[in-house]
Protein backbone atom coordinates (compact mmCIF):
# COMPACT_ATOMS: atom_id res chain seq x y z
CA UNK A 1 0.00 0.00 0.00
CA UNK A 2 2.39 2.67 0.37
CA UNK A 3 4.53 1.40 -2.60
CA UNK A 4 1.61 2.51 -4.21
CA UNK A 5 0.73 5.63 -2.61
CA UNK A 6 4.34 6.60 -2.86
CA UNK A 7 4.33 6.01 -7.08
CA UNK A 8 0.76 7.59 -7.14
CA UNK A 9 2.17 10.57 -5.41
CA UNK A 10 5.04 10.62 -7.47
CA UNK A 11 2.87 9.74 -10.79
CA UNK A 12 1.31 13.35 -9.67
CA UNK A 13 4.32 15.23 -9.73
CA UNK A 14 5.72 13.92 -12.98
CA UNK A 15 1.99 14.30 -14.48
CA UNK A 16 1.43 18.07 -13.54
CA UNK A 17 4.29 18.25 -15.66
CA UNK A 18 2.62 16.79 -18.79
CA UNK A 19 -0.61 18.81 -17.47
CA UNK A 20 1.75 22.13 -17.87
CA UNK A 21 3.62 20.38 -21.40
CA UNK A 22 -0.57 19.40 -22.55
CA UNK A 23 -1.76 23.01 -21.90
CA UNK A 24 0.62 24.47 -23.54
CA UNK A 25 0.11 22.44 -26.01
CA UNK A 26 -3.73 23.23 -26.20
CA UNK A 27 -3.17 26.69 -26.42
CA UNK A 28 -1.13 26.93 -28.96
CA UNK A 29 -3.77 24.23 -30.85
CA UNK A 30 -6.91 26.82 -29.93
CA UNK A 31 -5.09 29.22 -31.91
CA UNK A 32 -3.40 27.77 -34.90
CA UNK A 33 -5.49 24.54 -34.97
CA UNK A 34 -1.95 23.28 -35.30
CA UNK A 35 0.40 21.08 -33.06
CA UNK A 36 3.64 22.54 -31.66
CA UNK A 37 6.05 19.75 -32.18
CA UNK A 38 8.89 22.28 -30.93
CA UNK A 39 7.30 23.18 -27.75
CA UNK A 40 9.33 20.70 -25.85
CA UNK A 41 12.28 22.24 -27.18
CA UNK A 42 11.06 25.82 -26.74
CA UNK A 43 10.82 24.51 -22.77
CA UNK A 44 13.92 22.78 -23.26
CA UNK A 45 15.98 26.08 -24.18
CA UNK A 46 14.09 28.19 -21.73
CA UNK A 47 15.74 26.00 -19.09
CA UNK A 48 19.12 26.30 -20.31
CA UNK A 49 18.58 30.15 -20.28
CA UNK A 50 17.73 29.40 -16.97
CA UNK A 51 20.89 26.92 -16.09
CA UNK A 52 23.34 29.81 -17.82
CA UNK A 53 21.49 32.29 -15.55
CA UNK A 54 22.05 30.54 -12.39
CA UNK A 55 25.95 29.81 -14.00
CA UNK A 56 26.30 33.41 -13.49
CA UNK A 57 25.93 33.43 -9.94
CA UNK A 58 22.00 34.48 -9.90
CA UNK A 59 19.44 33.43 -7.17
CA UNK A 60 17.13 30.73 -7.95
CA UNK A 61 13.99 32.62 -7.98
CA UNK A 62 15.38 35.61 -9.66
CA UNK A 63 16.59 33.07 -12.73
CA UNK A 64 13.16 31.30 -12.50
CA UNK A 65 11.18 34.61 -12.84
CA UNK A 66 13.51 35.90 -15.24
CA UNK A 67 13.80 33.10 -17.44
CA UNK A 68 9.54 32.83 -17.44
CA UNK A 69 9.45 36.58 -18.99
CA UNK A 70 12.38 35.69 -21.64
CA UNK A 71 10.38 32.87 -22.41
CA UNK A 72 7.47 34.52 -23.17
CA UNK A 73 8.97 36.93 -24.93
CA UNK A 74 10.52 34.44 -27.04
CA UNK A 75 7.26 32.63 -27.60
CA UNK A 76 5.56 35.96 -28.49
CA UNK A 77 8.09 37.27 -31.08
CA UNK A 78 8.34 33.38 -32.64
CA UNK A 79 4.74 33.73 -33.48
CA UNK A 80 4.69 37.49 -34.87
CA UNK A 81 8.49 36.48 -37.35
CA UNK A 82 7.65 32.91 -38.16
CA UNK A 83 4.39 32.31 -38.25
CA UNK A 84 2.21 35.23 -38.60
CA UNK A 85 3.23 35.49 -42.48
CA UNK A 86 2.00 31.81 -43.04
CA UNK A 87 -1.32 31.92 -41.11
CA UNK A 88 -3.18 31.31 -43.93
CA UNK A 89 -0.76 29.25 -45.14
CA UNK A 90 -1.90 25.27 -45.59
CA UNK A 91 -1.64 22.68 -42.32
CA UNK A 92 1.32 21.33 -43.90
CA UNK A 93 3.34 24.18 -44.16
CA UNK A 94 2.53 24.71 -40.74
CA UNK A 95 4.08 21.31 -39.26
CA UNK A 96 6.95 21.90 -41.83
CA UNK A 97 7.76 24.67 -39.74
CA UNK A 98 7.35 23.12 -36.65
CA UNK A 99 9.56 20.50 -36.89
CA UNK A 100 12.32 23.07 -38.97
CA UNK A 101 11.77 24.87 -35.51
CA UNK A 102 12.29 21.66 -33.36
CA UNK A 103 15.64 21.03 -35.23
CA UNK A 104 16.92 24.55 -34.93
CA UNK A 105 16.39 24.82 -31.29
CA UNK A 106 17.88 21.70 -30.49
CA UNK A 107 20.87 22.30 -32.36
CA UNK A 108 20.96 25.65 -31.27
CA UNK A 109 21.30 24.59 -27.73
CA UNK A 110 23.70 21.68 -28.42
CA UNK A 111 25.90 24.49 -29.87
CA UNK A 112 25.97 26.80 -27.43
CA UNK A 113 25.76 24.30 -24.63
CA UNK A 114 26.70 21.49 -25.91
CA UNK A 115 25.44 17.70 -25.47
CA UNK A 116 26.52 16.66 -21.95
CA UNK A 117 24.42 16.38 -19.28
CA UNK A 118 24.02 19.01 -16.57
CA UNK A 119 22.64 19.28 -13.14
CA UNK A 120 19.82 21.56 -12.09
CA UNK A 121 18.83 22.50 -8.90
CA UNK A 122 15.97 22.08 -7.27
CA UNK A 123 14.84 25.04 -5.60
CA UNK A 124 12.96 22.94 -3.11
CA UNK A 125 15.65 20.16 -2.45
CA UNK A 126 15.76 16.26 -2.80
CA UNK A 127 15.26 15.24 0.81
CA UNK A 128 11.96 13.12 1.98
CA UNK A 129 9.57 15.73 2.77
CA UNK A 130 8.64 15.92 6.61
CA UNK A 131 10.79 13.35 6.82
CA UNK A 132 8.90 10.83 5.34
CA UNK A 133 9.59 8.60 2.72
CA UNK A 134 6.07 8.88 0.90
CA UNK A 135 7.07 12.07 -1.28
CA UNK A 136 10.37 14.04 -1.73
CA UNK A 137 10.07 17.80 -1.19
CA UNK A 138 10.94 18.37 -4.94
CA UNK A 139 7.94 16.12 -5.92
CA UNK A 140 5.30 17.77 -3.79
CA UNK A 141 7.18 21.69 -4.88
CA UNK A 142 6.16 20.04 -8.55
CA UNK A 143 2.93 19.74 -7.50
CA UNK A 144 2.23 22.78 -5.75
CA UNK A 145 3.89 24.71 -8.78
CA UNK A 146 1.83 23.22 -11.17
CA UNK A 147 -1.43 23.92 -8.86
CA UNK A 148 -0.43 27.78 -8.56
CA UNK A 149 0.02 27.73 -12.01
CA UNK A 150 -3.45 26.46 -13.31
CA UNK A 151 -5.26 28.66 -10.41
CA UNK A 152 -3.26 31.70 -12.17
CA UNK A 153 -4.34 31.10 -15.65
CA UNK A 154 -7.92 29.86 -14.73
CA UNK A 155 -8.06 33.29 -12.76
CA UNK A 156 -6.44 35.16 -15.94
CA UNK A 157 -9.18 33.27 -18.09
CA UNK A 158 -12.09 34.03 -15.90
CA UNK A 159 -11.68 37.26 -14.59
CA UNK A 160 -9.26 39.59 -16.75
CA UNK A 161 -10.69 41.51 -19.90
CA UNK A 162 -7.79 40.15 -22.25
CA UNK A 163 -8.31 36.58 -20.99
CA UNK A 164 -11.89 36.96 -21.76
CA UNK A 165 -10.51 38.10 -25.39
CA UNK A 166 -8.50 35.66 -25.76
CA UNK A 167 -11.18 32.99 -25.26
CA UNK A 168 -13.60 35.09 -27.85
CA UNK A 169 -10.51 35.01 -30.37
CA UNK A 170 -10.11 31.14 -30.00
CA UNK A 171 -13.77 30.47 -30.06
CA UNK A 172 -14.99 32.84 -33.03
CA UNK A 173 -12.25 34.87 -34.59
CA UNK A 174 -14.27 36.80 -36.74
CA UNK A 175 -16.75 37.59 -34.44
CA UNK A 176 -13.67 38.59 -32.19
CA UNK A 177 -13.03 40.96 -34.76
CA UNK A 178 -16.13 42.75 -35.02
CA UNK A 179 -16.06 43.47 -31.91
CA UNK A 180 -12.90 45.08 -32.05
CA UNK A 181 -10.70 42.11 -30.55
CA UNK A 182 -7.06 42.44 -32.37
CA UNK A 183 -6.91 38.63 -32.80
CA UNK A 184 -3.42 38.56 -34.50
CA UNK A 185 -2.34 40.11 -31.25
CA UNK A 186 -3.85 37.12 -29.01
CA UNK A 187 -2.68 34.58 -30.71
CA UNK A 188 1.20 35.79 -30.10
CA UNK A 189 -0.03 36.15 -26.66
CA UNK A 190 -1.32 32.74 -26.58
CA UNK A 191 2.26 31.95 -28.42
CA UNK A 192 3.86 34.28 -25.00
CA UNK A 193 2.08 32.10 -22.55
CA UNK A 194 2.46 28.82 -23.58
CA UNK A 195 6.13 29.48 -23.96
CA UNK A 196 6.06 30.77 -20.58
CA UNK A 197 4.33 27.59 -19.38
CA UNK A 198 6.55 25.49 -20.88
CA UNK A 199 9.58 26.83 -19.47
CA UNK A 200 8.07 26.33 -15.95
CA UNK A 201 7.66 22.75 -17.21
CA UNK A 202 11.28 22.60 -18.10
CA UNK A 203 12.57 24.47 -14.82
CA UNK A 204 10.68 21.64 -12.63
CA UNK A 205 11.78 18.71 -14.29
CA UNK A 206 15.34 19.29 -15.27
CA UNK A 207 16.23 18.59 -11.76
CA UNK A 208 14.66 14.88 -12.34
CA UNK A 209 15.49 14.21 -16.27
CA UNK A 210 18.90 16.36 -16.05
CA UNK A 211 19.15 19.02 -18.20
CA UNK A 212 20.73 17.82 -21.95
CA UNK A 213 19.09 19.23 -25.53
CA UNK A 214 16.87 16.05 -25.53
CA UNK A 215 15.33 15.90 -22.28
CA UNK A 216 12.12 17.18 -23.05
CA UNK A 217 11.28 14.59 -26.23
CA UNK A 218 9.91 12.00 -23.75
CA UNK A 219 8.26 14.52 -21.68
CA UNK A 220 6.49 16.14 -24.38
CA UNK A 221 4.94 12.65 -25.81
CA UNK A 222 3.24 12.38 -22.33
CA UNK A 223 2.36 16.01 -22.97
CA UNK A 224 0.68 14.84 -26.33
CA UNK A 225 -1.31 11.98 -24.41
CA UNK A 226 -2.05 14.48 -21.82
CA UNK A 227 -3.92 16.71 -24.76
CA UNK A 228 -5.60 13.93 -26.06
CA UNK A 229 -6.90 11.83 -23.64
CA UNK A 230 -8.23 15.07 -21.70
CA UNK A 231 -9.16 16.74 -25.59
CA UNK A 232 -7.19 19.31 -27.66
CA UNK A 233 -9.99 21.84 -27.29
CA UNK A 234 -10.69 21.46 -23.56
CA UNK A 235 -7.55 23.52 -21.38
CA UNK A 236 -8.95 21.51 -18.02
CA UNK A 237 -9.44 18.49 -20.00
CA UNK A 238 -5.52 18.79 -20.56
CA UNK A 239 -4.84 19.29 -17.32
CA UNK A 240 -6.65 16.24 -16.13
CA UNK A 241 -5.42 14.53 -19.02
CA UNK A 242 -1.81 15.15 -17.78
CA UNK A 243 -1.87 14.07 -14.28
CA UNK A 244 -3.73 10.95 -15.73
CA UNK A 245 -0.92 10.23 -18.14
CA UNK A 246 1.40 10.56 -15.18
CA UNK A 247 -0.05 8.23 -12.79
CA UNK A 248 -0.66 5.58 -15.06
CA UNK A 249 2.59 5.43 -16.97
CA UNK A 250 3.92 5.10 -12.68
CA UNK A 251 1.52 2.54 -11.64
CA UNK A 252 1.93 0.82 -14.65
CA UNK A 253 5.39 0.98 -14.89
CA UNK A 254 5.53 -0.28 -10.99
CA UNK A 255 3.41 -2.82 -10.99
CA UNK A 256 2.43 -4.49 -14.68
CA UNK A 257 5.15 -6.95 -15.27
CA UNK A 258 7.60 -6.20 -18.10
CA UNK A 259 6.22 -2.66 -18.84
CA UNK A 260 9.18 -1.55 -16.14
CA UNK A 261 11.06 1.31 -16.84
CA UNK A 262 12.31 0.38 -20.39
CA UNK A 263 8.64 -0.12 -21.97
CA UNK A 264 7.22 2.87 -20.06
CA UNK A 265 7.38 5.42 -23.07
CA UNK A 266 4.90 3.48 -24.88
CA UNK A 267 2.69 3.88 -22.32
CA UNK A 268 2.10 7.43 -23.51
CA UNK A 269 1.38 5.61 -27.49
CA UNK A 270 -0.54 3.24 -26.16
CA UNK A 271 -3.17 5.94 -24.51
CA UNK A 272 -2.74 8.22 -27.74
CA UNK A 273 -4.16 5.60 -29.83
CA UNK A 274 -6.40 4.11 -27.63
CA UNK A 275 -8.30 8.03 -27.16
CA UNK A 276 -8.35 8.06 -31.07
CA UNK A 277 -9.81 5.26 -31.55
CA UNK A 278 -12.50 5.04 -28.46
CA UNK A 279 -13.28 8.79 -28.19
CA UNK A 280 -11.52 10.84 -30.48
CA UNK A 281 -12.72 14.53 -28.60
CA UNK A 282 -10.79 13.27 -25.39
CA UNK A 283 -12.32 13.05 -22.21
CA UNK A 284 -13.81 17.12 -21.90
CA UNK A 285 -12.97 17.93 -25.91
CA UNK A 286 -15.68 19.33 -28.31
CA UNK A 287 -17.03 17.49 -30.72
CA UNK A 288 -16.71 19.51 -33.60
CA UNK A 289 -19.10 19.14 -36.30
CA UNK A 290 -18.75 20.18 -40.01
CA UNK A 291 -21.59 21.25 -41.89
CA UNK A 292 -21.23 19.32 -45.69
CA UNK B 1 -29.72 69.51 -45.48
CA UNK B 2 -28.55 66.87 -43.18
CA UNK B 3 -25.21 65.07 -43.24
CA UNK B 4 -24.15 61.70 -44.43
CA UNK B 5 -22.88 59.76 -41.38
CA UNK B 6 -22.00 56.64 -44.25
CA UNK B 7 -21.27 57.00 -47.52
CA UNK B 8 -20.24 54.52 -49.89
CA UNK B 9 -19.00 54.97 -53.78
CA UNK B 10 -18.20 52.35 -56.76
CA UNK B 11 -17.77 49.79 -53.88
CA UNK B 12 -16.49 46.35 -55.52
CA UNK B 13 -16.16 43.33 -53.90
CA UNK B 14 -14.61 40.55 -54.53
CA UNK B 15 -14.34 36.68 -53.04
CA UNK B 16 -10.79 35.23 -54.19
CA UNK B 17 -11.61 35.70 -58.05
CA UNK B 18 -15.31 36.18 -58.08
CA UNK B 19 -16.53 39.69 -58.12
CA UNK B 20 -19.42 39.94 -55.88
CA UNK B 21 -20.26 43.59 -55.72
CA UNK B 22 -19.93 45.81 -59.29
CA UNK B 23 -19.73 49.64 -57.80
CA UNK B 24 -22.47 50.04 -55.14
CA UNK B 25 -23.33 53.47 -54.08
CA UNK B 26 -24.77 54.23 -51.51
CA UNK B 27 -25.02 56.17 -47.78
CA UNK B 28 -26.68 56.54 -44.55
CA UNK B 29 -27.62 59.73 -42.62
CA UNK B 30 -26.76 60.82 -39.58
CA UNK B 31 -29.29 59.62 -37.09
CA UNK B 32 -31.08 57.96 -39.99
CA UNK B 33 -31.99 54.50 -41.17
CA UNK B 34 -31.13 53.33 -44.24
CA UNK B 35 -32.45 49.63 -45.74
CA UNK B 36 -30.74 47.65 -48.19
CA UNK B 37 -33.38 45.04 -50.05
CA UNK B 38 -32.80 42.19 -52.45
CA UNK B 39 -33.10 38.86 -53.33
CA UNK B 40 -31.02 36.00 -52.16
CA UNK B 41 -27.15 36.35 -53.32
CA UNK B 42 -28.21 40.17 -54.74
CA UNK B 43 -24.54 41.43 -52.22
CA UNK B 44 -26.73 42.08 -49.32
CA UNK B 45 -24.35 40.60 -46.67
CA UNK B 46 -21.41 41.12 -49.28
CA UNK B 47 -21.95 44.95 -49.26
CA UNK B 48 -22.33 44.77 -44.82
CA UNK B 49 -18.91 42.67 -45.11
CA UNK B 50 -17.55 45.36 -47.34
CA UNK B 51 -17.89 47.81 -44.86
CA UNK B 52 -16.32 45.66 -41.89
CA UNK B 53 -13.64 45.01 -44.73
CA UNK B 54 -14.29 41.07 -44.10
CA UNK B 55 -14.02 40.92 -47.76
CA UNK B 56 -11.53 42.52 -50.69
CA UNK B 57 -12.86 45.44 -51.47
CA UNK B 58 -12.48 48.50 -54.06
CA UNK B 59 -13.90 51.72 -54.15
CA UNK B 60 -14.31 54.66 -51.27
CA UNK B 61 -16.09 54.54 -47.80
CA UNK B 62 -16.71 57.92 -46.14
CA UNK B 63 -17.33 57.73 -42.43
CA UNK B 64 -18.05 61.24 -41.28
CA UNK B 65 -16.16 62.46 -43.74
CA UNK B 66 -13.20 60.34 -43.52
CA UNK B 67 -12.26 57.43 -46.13
CA UNK B 68 -12.15 53.90 -44.03
CA UNK B 69 -11.27 51.98 -47.21
CA UNK B 70 -8.37 50.04 -46.47
CA UNK B 71 -8.68 49.64 -42.48
CA UNK B 72 -8.58 46.68 -41.05
CA UNK B 73 -11.89 44.93 -39.24
CA UNK B 74 -11.01 45.46 -35.55
CA UNK B 75 -10.03 49.23 -36.31
CA UNK B 76 -13.67 50.33 -38.32
CA UNK B 77 -14.84 48.65 -35.13
CA UNK B 78 -13.29 51.63 -32.61
CA UNK B 79 -14.30 54.21 -35.56
CA UNK B 80 -17.91 53.46 -33.68
CA UNK B 81 -19.54 50.72 -36.03
CA UNK B 82 -21.31 47.93 -34.71
CA UNK B 83 -21.80 44.94 -37.28
CA UNK B 84 -24.35 42.58 -35.96
CA UNK B 85 -23.46 39.63 -38.25
CA UNK B 86 -25.97 36.72 -40.17
CA UNK B 87 -26.31 33.95 -38.12
CA UNK B 88 -25.46 35.86 -35.53
CA UNK B 89 -22.07 35.28 -34.38
CA UNK B 90 -22.14 35.23 -30.60
CA UNK B 91 -20.24 33.58 -28.80
CA UNK B 92 -21.13 30.27 -27.47
CA UNK B 93 -19.49 29.03 -25.11
CA UNK B 94 -19.78 32.40 -22.86
CA UNK B 95 -22.29 33.27 -20.85
CA UNK B 96 -25.02 36.25 -21.90
CA UNK B 97 -22.96 38.59 -19.52
CA UNK B 98 -19.28 37.70 -21.30
CA UNK B 99 -20.76 38.46 -24.77
CA UNK B 100 -21.82 42.13 -23.75
CA UNK B 101 -18.53 42.52 -22.24
CA UNK B 102 -16.78 41.56 -25.73
CA UNK B 103 -18.75 43.85 -27.38
CA UNK B 104 -17.07 46.53 -25.18
CA UNK B 105 -13.95 45.52 -25.62
CA UNK B 106 -12.79 49.14 -27.46
CA UNK B 107 -13.77 50.80 -24.21
CA UNK B 108 -12.24 51.27 -20.98
CA UNK B 109 -14.38 53.24 -18.91
CA UNK B 110 -15.21 50.77 -16.12
CA UNK B 111 -18.44 52.24 -14.66
CA UNK B 112 -19.56 53.47 -17.76
CA UNK B 113 -19.80 49.71 -19.41
CA UNK B 114 -21.41 48.34 -16.53
CA UNK B 115 -24.19 50.89 -16.91
CA UNK B 116 -24.43 50.34 -20.50
CA UNK B 117 -24.57 46.64 -19.67
CA UNK B 118 -27.91 47.51 -17.31
CA UNK B 119 -29.43 49.90 -20.25
CA UNK B 120 -29.36 47.17 -22.85
CA UNK B 121 -30.80 45.00 -20.13
CA UNK B 122 -33.43 47.57 -20.40
CA UNK B 123 -34.47 47.19 -24.01
CA UNK B 124 -34.17 43.22 -23.78
CA UNK B 125 -34.78 42.19 -20.14
CA UNK B 126 -35.32 38.79 -21.22
CA UNK B 127 -31.17 38.84 -21.95
CA UNK B 128 -30.83 39.67 -17.65
CA UNK B 129 -32.62 36.69 -16.63
CA UNK B 130 -30.57 34.64 -18.50
CA UNK B 131 -27.50 37.05 -17.86
CA UNK B 132 -24.63 33.92 -16.60
CA UNK B 133 -26.44 31.11 -19.11
CA UNK B 134 -24.15 30.25 -21.96
CA UNK B 135 -24.74 31.86 -25.04
CA UNK B 136 -25.53 28.78 -27.00
CA UNK B 137 -28.48 27.50 -24.37
CA UNK B 138 -30.44 30.54 -25.38
CA UNK B 139 -33.44 30.59 -27.91
CA UNK B 140 -32.50 31.78 -31.29
CA UNK B 141 -34.79 35.01 -30.66
CA UNK B 142 -32.83 35.41 -27.58
CA UNK B 143 -29.28 34.83 -29.33
CA UNK B 144 -30.69 37.84 -31.81
CA UNK B 145 -31.29 39.97 -29.29
CA UNK B 146 -28.11 39.24 -27.79
CA UNK B 147 -26.27 40.20 -30.85
CA UNK B 148 -28.08 43.35 -30.94
CA UNK B 149 -27.60 44.13 -27.55
CA UNK B 150 -23.72 43.37 -27.84
CA UNK B 151 -23.28 45.43 -30.79
CA UNK B 152 -24.78 48.44 -28.60
CA UNK B 153 -22.10 47.41 -26.15
CA UNK B 154 -19.70 49.34 -28.21
CA UNK B 155 -21.85 52.91 -27.85
CA UNK B 156 -21.93 52.81 -31.73
CA UNK B 157 -23.20 55.79 -33.60
CA UNK B 158 -23.78 53.14 -37.15
CA UNK B 159 -25.23 49.70 -35.84
CA UNK B 160 -24.92 47.33 -39.17
CA UNK B 161 -27.80 44.73 -39.24
CA UNK B 162 -27.52 41.46 -41.15
CA UNK B 163 -31.48 40.23 -41.19
CA UNK B 164 -32.16 40.40 -38.16
CA UNK B 165 -35.44 39.05 -38.37
CA UNK B 166 -34.47 35.45 -39.63
CA UNK B 167 -35.88 33.44 -38.28
CA UNK B 168 -37.70 34.42 -35.33
CA UNK B 169 -41.46 33.84 -34.62
CA UNK B 170 -43.81 36.66 -35.85
CA UNK B 171 -44.63 38.68 -32.85
CA UNK B 172 -41.04 38.39 -31.86
CA UNK B 173 -40.25 40.28 -34.59
CA UNK B 174 -42.44 42.76 -34.25
CA UNK B 175 -41.09 43.30 -31.00
CA UNK B 176 -37.99 43.68 -32.27
CA UNK B 177 -38.31 46.20 -34.96
CA UNK B 178 -39.80 48.34 -32.02
CA UNK B 179 -36.74 48.02 -30.38
CA UNK B 180 -35.20 48.91 -33.36
CA UNK B 181 -37.04 52.13 -33.90
CA UNK B 182 -36.48 52.87 -29.96
CA UNK B 183 -32.92 52.67 -30.55
CA UNK B 184 -32.99 54.84 -33.86
CA UNK B 185 -35.18 57.48 -31.79
CA UNK B 186 -34.13 57.47 -28.00
CA UNK B 187 -30.35 56.52 -28.18
CA UNK B 188 -29.52 58.19 -31.77
CA UNK B 189 -28.03 55.29 -33.16
CA UNK B 190 -27.73 55.29 -37.17
CA UNK B 191 -29.31 52.07 -38.96
CA UNK B 192 -27.91 50.54 -42.39
CA UNK B 193 -30.36 47.27 -42.17
CA UNK B 194 -30.44 43.83 -44.54
CA UNK B 195 -33.64 42.43 -44.34
CA UNK B 196 -35.07 39.62 -46.78
CA UNK B 197 -38.51 40.86 -45.01
CA UNK B 198 -38.93 44.13 -47.45
CA UNK B 199 -42.05 45.10 -46.07
CA UNK B 200 -41.05 45.61 -42.51
CA UNK B 201 -37.61 47.26 -43.44
CA UNK B 202 -39.66 49.47 -45.33
CA UNK B 203 -41.81 50.68 -42.84
CA UNK B 204 -38.93 51.21 -40.38
CA UNK B 205 -36.40 52.76 -42.60
CA UNK B 206 -36.35 56.24 -44.50
CA UNK B 207 -34.28 55.64 -47.28
CA UNK B 208 -34.07 52.33 -49.29
CA UNK B 209 -31.72 50.34 -51.67
CA UNK B 210 -32.82 47.68 -53.78
CA UNK B 211 -29.32 45.26 -54.81
CA UNK B 212 -29.79 42.56 -57.68
CA UNK B 213 -26.84 40.59 -58.49
CA UNK B 214 -24.46 42.85 -56.72
CA UNK B 215 -25.75 46.05 -58.52
CA UNK B 216 -27.95 49.11 -57.18
CA UNK B 217 -31.54 48.93 -59.19
CA UNK B 218 -33.16 51.37 -57.79
CA UNK B 219 -32.57 53.88 -54.53
CA UNK B 220 -34.94 56.44 -53.29
CA UNK B 221 -36.74 57.65 -49.97
CA UNK B 222 -38.66 53.97 -48.35
CA UNK B 223 -42.03 55.76 -48.65
CA UNK B 224 -41.59 56.29 -52.49
CA UNK B 225 -39.97 52.45 -53.29
CA UNK B 226 -42.77 50.96 -51.36
CA UNK B 227 -45.50 52.71 -53.81
CA UNK B 228 -43.49 51.21 -56.42
CA UNK B 229 -45.13 48.81 -58.67
CA UNK B 230 -42.60 46.30 -59.12
CA UNK B 231 -41.51 46.49 -55.72
CA UNK B 232 -44.45 45.69 -54.56
CA UNK B 233 -44.98 42.66 -56.99
CA UNK B 234 -41.34 41.32 -56.36
CA UNK B 235 -40.69 41.94 -52.58
CA UNK B 236 -44.16 42.46 -50.92
CA UNK B 237 -46.01 39.87 -52.59
CA UNK B 238 -49.23 41.77 -53.07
Amino acid sequence: MELFLHQFLAGLATGGIYALMALAIVMIYQAIDSLNFAQGEMAMFSTFIAWQLLQWQFPFWAAFFLTIAIAFVGGFVIERVVFKPIRHAHQLAHIVVFIALFAIINSMAGFLWDFSIKNFPSPFGSHALFGQRLISAHDAGMIGVTLLILALLYGFFRYTRVGLSMRAAAANPESARLVGVRVGRMVALGWGMAAAIGSVAGMMIAPVVFLEPNMMTSILLYGFAGAVVGGLTSPGGAVIGGFAVGVIENLAGTFVPYVGRELKLSIALVLIVAVLTVKPSGLLGERTVHRV
Amino acid sequence: MTTKLLEARDLCAFYGPTQALYGVAFSVEAGGITTLLGANGAGKTTTLRALSAMVRTSGDIRFDGRSIAGRATEDIVRLGIAHVPEGRGTFVRLTVEENLHLGATTRHDRAGIAADIERVFVYFPRLKERRHQQAGTLSGGEQQMLAIARGLMLRPRLLLLDEPSFGLAPLLVQELFATLRRLNQEGGVSLLLVEQNASLALDLADSAYLLETGRVVMAGPAREIRKDEGIRRAYLGY
